[in-house]
């Protein structure tokens, strides 16, 4: 269940990981992509961690929704949208429910309708769509995280500017799948299941 | 790299003020926002907005085509990355003279998600907001397995047609049946003598060898259909012109339109030697050439080589809008 104690702790977390994988993030991108994942997702984490800063919510809507409009607005690209209506969709349902499956599975509806994406188009959904029922399933750990991401090295990107590759997407990680496996991890690491 | 640059990060930021502080009478900054808009008194002569914007990096596309006659507004993103949805819908809010704003989106994953945002955002706002979605670049196939053609120099044509059309005081439903009338007929394909580097990135985003040329290169570096060993211009013209004509499925009598956008790093001179190639080879096909213009308008930073847009003519009209004087820096 998320609290502002937890939820707060995950995107400190994140930030820190985004901030010390930046290079690494837009080193998957180039081949694939423009070479801009890492720099665009460490401006969007920096905001958000600025902003949480100086407005100090004091409950999980007011954190989840500060979080997306600093995504949407700073990060730009795909990923802005799609990060941000990831955390805007959370932020709804926490005035119904803190319970992280639910959550997640909002956020993830959220990318779909954003990203027009289904599962195994080689982008982050090829993340969230796992997890999100591996959190339902209770059996979500660093294991399953990591082999989802891995999952996208073989696939074909068939959205987003990955898919002007074509095949030669085939064997590159997806970077936003890994970006989203960095937030997962620093979910469970943040004890948000526990 | 080299760059005549202070702080990576701040580039876009820089290069907004640095550019309304050169053309004070006809640019200013939209507050708080990346966007650049004209100076004009938009309620003494109310027309509908025209307003584009996408990754920076393509100078002097989109601000460059601010003014009178063009774009109402263009919303600067970072460097070959969308703007975000806050600064676009204060674009739109700025460039609303009661008519409706008319939205010009380059087809990227990111830009269509941004824009789409930010006419959401507006809609609450009861700004009625259309837009369009240019897809010209012929090298990518158009199927269910990419994102689509992508937007490419082909748009500033659709700057230009419908500005001038806006500027008659054509209403927005207007504007949007002209842009979905036009889009089609516009068609671009591109050559790559070398990569482009981003700032924030330090690298080229691809490395050809000295003697390597692609085509069919994306604007932001993304990878085209072929390499091989760079030849003479009339061997390159054959290439893209070849291409064009059989996307246009080109016919004898009928008139184009036809743009030689320089990438960044290739100099005019080339430039016109490569139109003078193209025109000899439209000459062959016997279509009327009615309207030409070579120079960078479309650039990818550094990336050295050429775009061919070929437009086809199909109203009498729209010429006429492609020669209208406008007051813009870039066009």
């Amino acid at each position: 269940m998320l609290t502002v104690e937890n939820t707060l702790k995950w995107l400190e977390l994140f930030d820190a990981k985004i901030q010390a994988e930046k290079d690494y993030l837009s080193e998957l991108d180039t081949p694939i992509g423009d070479g801009d994942h890492g720099n665009n997702m460490s401006r969007g984490l920096l905001a958000v961690h600025d902003a949480l800063t100086k407005q100090q919510p004091t409950d999980v809507q007011g954190i989840l929704k500060t979080t997306a409009m600093m995504l949407i607005s700073k990060v730009g690209g795909a990923s802005g949208p799609l990060y941000g209506t990831a955390f805007l969709e959370m932020a709804k349902l926490s005035s119904t429910t803190l319970e992280v499956g639910p959550l997640l599975a909002a956020g993830l509806e959220g990318i779909q309708k954003r990203g027009h994406a289904q599962v195994g188009e080689k982008t982050l959904i090829d993340v969230w769509a796992p997890v999100v029922k591996a959190v339902e399933d209770g059996t979500l750990d660093v294991a399953a995280i990591e082999a989802a991401v891995e999952s996208t090295k073989d696939m074909q990107a068939t959205k987003g500017r990955a898919s002007y590759v074509g095949e030669r997407s085939i064997g590159h990680v997806d970077p936003g799948a890994a970006s989203s496996g960095y937030l997962f991890t620093t979910m469970l690491m943040a004890g948000v299941l526990s | 790299m080299k760059k005549i640059m202070n702080d990576p990060s701040q580039i876009v930021t820089e290069m907004v003020q640095g550019l309304v502080r050169s053309y004070p009478d006809q640019l200013k900054q939209i507050p708080g926002t990346e966007a650049v808009m004209k100076i004009a008194d938009l309620k003494h002569r109310p027309q509908v907005g025209i307003v584009s914007g996408g990754g920076s990096g393509h100078e002097p596309t989109h601000a460059g085509f601010v003014g009178d006659g063009m774009l109402t507004a263009a919303v600067c993103g970072q460097v070959f990355t969308s703007p975000t949805p806050d600064q676009i819908y204060e674009a739109i809010k700025a460039a609303d003279a009661g008519r409706g704003v008319f939205l010009v989106i380059k087809n990227y994953s990111g830009d269509v998600m941004n824009f789409e945002m930010a006419k959401d955002m507006a809609a609450m706002d009861d700004i009625d907001v259309r837009s369009i979605v240019v897809d010209d670049d012929i090298a990518v196939e158009n199927s269910t397995y990419t994102q689509g053609r992508r937007g490419v120099a082909g748009t500033i044509f659709v700057h230009k047609i419908l500005g001038a059309y806006a500027r008659q005081g054509a209403g927005i439903e207007a504007i949007e049946e002209l842009a979905h009338q036009i889009t089609p007929n516009i068609k671009t394909i591109g050559v790559a003598l070398s990569g482009a580097t981003v700032p924030e990135v330090g690298k080229p985003g691809f490395e050809l060898a000295p003697d390597e040329i692609e085509y069919g290169v994306g604007i932001h570096g993304e990878p085209g259909y072929r390499r091989e060993k760079l030849q003479d211009s009339k061997h390159l013209a054959t290439e893209l012109v070849g291409k064009l004509k059989e996307a246009h499925h080109m016919t004898a009598g009928e008139h184009f339109a036809v743009m030689v956008n320089g990438l960044g790093a290739t100099p005019l001179m080339e430039q016109y030697v490569f139109m003078n190639d193209v025109l000899d080879l439209l000459a062959a096909e016997n279509v009327e050439v009615d309207f030409t213009k070579v120079g960078n308008y479309m650039t990818s930073l550094d990336m050295a080589g050429v775009s061919l847009t070929i437009m086809k003519l199909i109203e009498p009209g729209w010429v006429a809008k492609l020669d209208e004087p406008v007051t813009t820096i870039g066009w």
